[in-house]
């Protein structure tokens, strides 16, 4: 490519478009500078703020540490960019190379970036989810919406949703001595992410702190007073409870809509790429100039089998957007693959939770190290005969030498003994993860026809 | 000729200038010879091995006290005390360094180093202008020696009254840690174990007062802070208090004089921390890299056999994990033998890494901070008497036994 000059030019004069100003757009905008692109990037953003970081949405803001409006990135450089904030993207024409914006514009691009990420899925109920007192956190404006009604004191918070954003919603209600119940639909907190052993650990976390876990119930439905605030929810299981604040946290999805219609590989399960970040188009052909990063990007990783990884965490984001930033200025010989081993944190109830690898592959856990009794150990997961993954409980500075494991492929159970392994973790037993099986999102793409020039390729766009 | 290496390092004649031998090692990066212990030196061997729980730092692992050269006369605490946290491994070591921490830092106490800045200023001040004559100073005596010790005086709470007999304690005992083949043996192991004897009497007097009496110090809240954890015993408290005396100080004062002897021999960036203190922080982590007062880990051992660059190191064997050569390692850090405190990437060994890394080490950066940035603003022109400085004996805690300057006035 750039024995024609083009990749010279590209970097001299191009235009590069970053959609999504949030994490991964604002690191892989960083990197483009780095790495000597000096000519016009734009960052368009529907939020109207400069990207600001959102893990302490949930942890600080909640508690009342920090206000949403100090959680600015931290810039590593200038970026010198043009700034279009406040404004959706509403559509892509590949050909022309050209992004929609909502207020009718249009900008066209040599290279784009997608990196929209996902949002809060919203409560199913719209009437329901219009209550006053109904929060969803994702955004800036949702923590501090959220953090202000916490701040009021409410009776009882409901969260509806024990993953990591749920749990760690209910802590800081705990700890500002608000009285919380959890509903979860599993038979325990983060047990799509950890598995029922780890799930076991952290409802005893959940009940030791004094939330009102709730788990095997859904709610069914939530009920308003006649101001129009919520008051009251009801339960699969035939109970009610009140409640004059309720956080749903159902999970999230990938912010793919705008892109409905253009011919890119983008639907509810995100956007397909290469493991070198570019875009599929519909038909499964990569793109040239469309990349992809953060939790809005699916790839497949060779050491998870070339599985199409999506993952919603921070270090994914800001490993992929450098990876994207750097190949979008490369040679083909000179681009990088995004080999991250997954890796999560989270901070709940006082206890410092990370993993690494993919745990919800496993099978089996073994608890390598520590106790679960104690609620500080180390389990270690395994699938067909290897290790996959591991997770800490208050033990990071033992993760790095099981990420070696995980990286080098070494076998499962560990063979070896270890300091601090107790008589639990003498055997692995199964990990105890929800049935894979359970349908989730359906076909996105859909193959019909026989004979060759037969075949055909159908998109179904996003059901969200 | 590597049969040669170990020896050559534990040799005084090396002591100012080991770095060519270090080189040397990481030729061989798991280094082993005869009965003595498997030497690793690479950056991200020695990384991998801090956190690999098939180590072990507690000494009953060891299947035979394995002959660790000369160096293995690195005395210790050969007192009734039971072992600190430091030569344990979880979940005793948790537990331990958990109740120690509670005092120490977050999240319990997450201003308490913080808070000591000005105090900690003071007490470099008032050291800086105890300086009378100077056209010849000993940076060592007069000024990196005595300020740890006086600040875990103030942490644990020692009267100001007994600072002085403390001093001397803690002279004698680092003292002691200095092996000297020069000197009667027998006479300096009694007059170690009498100051161990005494400093220890001496702590457990105090903790008994701070038990009814309790002050806002750290042995008041070793010997009643309950947490989750239940309370120290009082030989707990005691090994605690120890460690923290002997790891506390005898590590920052060489940080501190290797420090200063490092600015004299870079004048630019002498200057520019004159003139900018806080340049004082990549100074510090770049010298922590580049001269650790902690030059080797050697009381680790193997809970299992385990493979290192295609050696398998057996169970039970006795590990060395050279962190000053790995902390100048090329193939982590670029042009890893200069002192340039302005690179960006600085992941070093100085402080180790895993669950036993420093304790201490947010107290040294600031000590050390605060220490060099004074000194920089107010001794004027100051320049070495001596290059190199006279060293101390003990090839793992390695730093100048004193450090002769001068300089032309104290500013004020
Ligand atoms: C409350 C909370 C706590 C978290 N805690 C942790 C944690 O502890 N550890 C961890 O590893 N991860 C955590 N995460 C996840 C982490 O924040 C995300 O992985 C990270 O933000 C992903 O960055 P991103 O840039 O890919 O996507 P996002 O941060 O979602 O950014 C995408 C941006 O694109 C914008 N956008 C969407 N559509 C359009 C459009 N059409 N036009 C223009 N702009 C658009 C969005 O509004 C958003 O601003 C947490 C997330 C949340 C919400």
């Amino acid at each position: 490519m750039s024995a024609d000059g083009s990749l010279d030019r590209l970097k001299r004069e191009g235009r590069i478009v970053v959609v999504g100003a949030s994490l991964a757009g604002l690191r892989a905008a960083e990197t483009l500078r780095e790495e000597g692109f000096a000519g016009s990037l734009t960052m368009i953003g529907d939020e109207p703020y400069e990207p600001y970081d959102r893990p302490p949405l949930s942890k600080q803001v909640l508690l009342g540490r920090a206000t949403a409006d100090r959680t600015g990135l931290p810039r590593h450089r200038a970026i010198d960019a043009q700034w279009r904030l406040g404004v959706p993207a509403t559509g892509l024409d590949m050909a022309a190379r050209r992004v929609r914006l909502a207020d009718g514009d249009e900008v066209e691009y040599d290279r784009l970036l997608i990196a929209t990420g996902v949002r809060a899925r919203p409560w199913p109920q719209e009437d329901e989810a219009e209550l006053d007192g109904v929060f969803v956190l994702r955004t800036r404006d949702d923590a501090d919406a959220l953090e202000r009604s916490l701040a009021q004191g409410p009776r009882r918070v409901l969260v509806i949703g024990a993953g990591f954003t749920g749990s760690e919603i209910a802590s800081a209600c705990r700890e500002r001595g608000i009285a919380v119940t959890v509903a979860e639909r599993a038979d325990a907190p983060l047990v799509g992410a950890l598995g029922g052993v780890v799930g076991e650990v952290a409802a005893e976390l959940h009940r030791k702190h004094g939330v009102d876990l709730r788990c095997g119930v859904m709610v069914t439905r939530l009920e308003g007073d006649s101001a129009g605030h919520v008051r009251a929810a009801h339960f699969s299981d035939g109970n009610t409870i009140q409640a004059d604040v309720v956080v749903v946290s159902l999970g999230a999805q990938r912010n793919t809509e705008w892109l409905a219609g253009s011919g890119l590989g983008a639907g509810p399960r995100g956007i397909a790429c290469d493991a070198g970040c570019r875009a599929f188009d519909i038909r499964g052909i990569v793109t040239d100039d469309i990349y992809v990063a953060g939790d809005v990007a699916r790839s497949p990783h060779p050491l998870f089998g070339y599985q199409f990884l999506s993952l919603e965490h921070w270090g994914n984001a800001v490993a992929q957007a450098e990876t994207a930033a750097h190949n979008m200025l490369s040679d083909s010989a000179d681009r990088r693959p995004h080999i991250w081993v997954p890796a999560f944190w989270s901070s709940q109830f006082g206890v410092n939770i990370k993993s690494v690898g993919v745990p919800s592959m496993g099978t089996e856990i073994l608890i390598a190290q520590g106790s679960r009794s104690e609620h500080r150990f180390t389990g270690v997961y395994g699938y067909q005969g290897r290790v996959i993954g591991a997770v800490t409980f208050d033990q990071t500075k033992w993760l790095q030498f099981y990420q070696q494991l995980i990286e080098t492929t070494a076998p499962f159970p560990p063979a070896f003994p270890t300091v601090d392994r107790r008589p639990e973790g003498q055997q692995p037993m199964p990990a105890d993860f929800p049935d894979p099986s359970v349908p989730t999102h359906g076909p996105t793409v859909t193959l019909s026809g026989y004979a060759p020039d037969d075949r055909r390729l159908t998109f179904t766009p996003a059901r969200h | 000729m590597t049969e040669a290496i170990l020896r050559q390092i534990i040799d005084y004649a090396h002591r100012a200038n080991p770095y060519p031998l270090y080189a040397e090692l990481r030729k061989t990066p798991v280094y082993h010879d005869a009965d003595g212990p498997f030497v690793i030196s690479r950056y991200y061997d020695i990384q991998s091995l801090l956190h690999d729980p098939r180590i072990s730092s507690d000494a009953r692992n060891l299947r035979a006290p394995a002959g660790g050269g000369p160096l293995a006369a690195e005395a210790d605490e050969e007192t009734a005390l039971p072992p600190s946290f430091l030569r344990l491994d979880p979940p005793e070591h948790d537990r331990l360094r958990r109740m120690t921490n509670r005092p120490f830092g977050p999240p319990h106490t997450p201003r308490r180093v913080h808070e000591m800045h000005g105090e900690l200023k003071d007490i470099v001040s008032g050291l800086i202008d105890g300086i009378d004559s100077p056209d010849r100073i000993d940076l060592v005596d007069q000024f990196s020696y005595p300020f740890p010790v006086t600040v875990i005086c103030r942490l644990l709470g020692v009267p100001r009254e007994d600072e002085a007999r403390f001093h001397s304690w803690a002279d004698i005992i680092a003292a002691s840690l200095d092996p000297d083949p020069g000197a009667d043996a027998d006479e300096r192991a009694k007059v170690s174990h009498n100051a161990r004897t005494e400093l220890g009497m001496y702590l457990a007097g105090l903790i008994e007062e701070r038990r009814k009496k309790p002050g806002d110090d750290m042995l008041s809240q070793l010997s009643t802070a309950g947490g989750p954890d239940g309370v120290m015993t009082t030989m707990e408290v005691l090994s605690t208090a120890a460690l923290l005396l002997i790891a506390g100080h005898e590590t920052t004062v060489n940080l501190i004089t290797n420090g200063m002897l490092t600015l004299l021999r870079n004048p630019d960036v002498l200057e520019r921390l004159r003139k900018d203190p806080n340049l004082a922080v990549p100074i510090v982590e770049e010298l922590l890299r580049f001269e650790p007062p902690v030059q080797l880990v050697p009381q680790r051992t193997t809970v299992a056999d385990i493979e290192v660059r295609g050696v398998t190191i057996p169970k039970g064997a006795s590990l060395w994990l050279v962190l000053a050569a790995g902390n100048r390692d090329p193939d982590r850090f670029e042009d890893p033998d200069r002192f340039n405190p302005d690179r960006g990437d600085i992941q070093h060994l100085g402080f180790g890494s895993g669950i036993h890394s420093c304790f201490g080490a947010p107290l040294a950066r600031l000590e050390a901070q605060l220490a060099l940035s004074e000194l920089a603003r107010r001794l004027e022109n100051p320049r070495l008497l001596e290059d190199p400085p006279p060293y101390r004996q003990n090839a793992v805690l390695r730093g100048p036994r004193h450090l002769p300057i001068a300089c032309d006035g104290i500013r004020p």
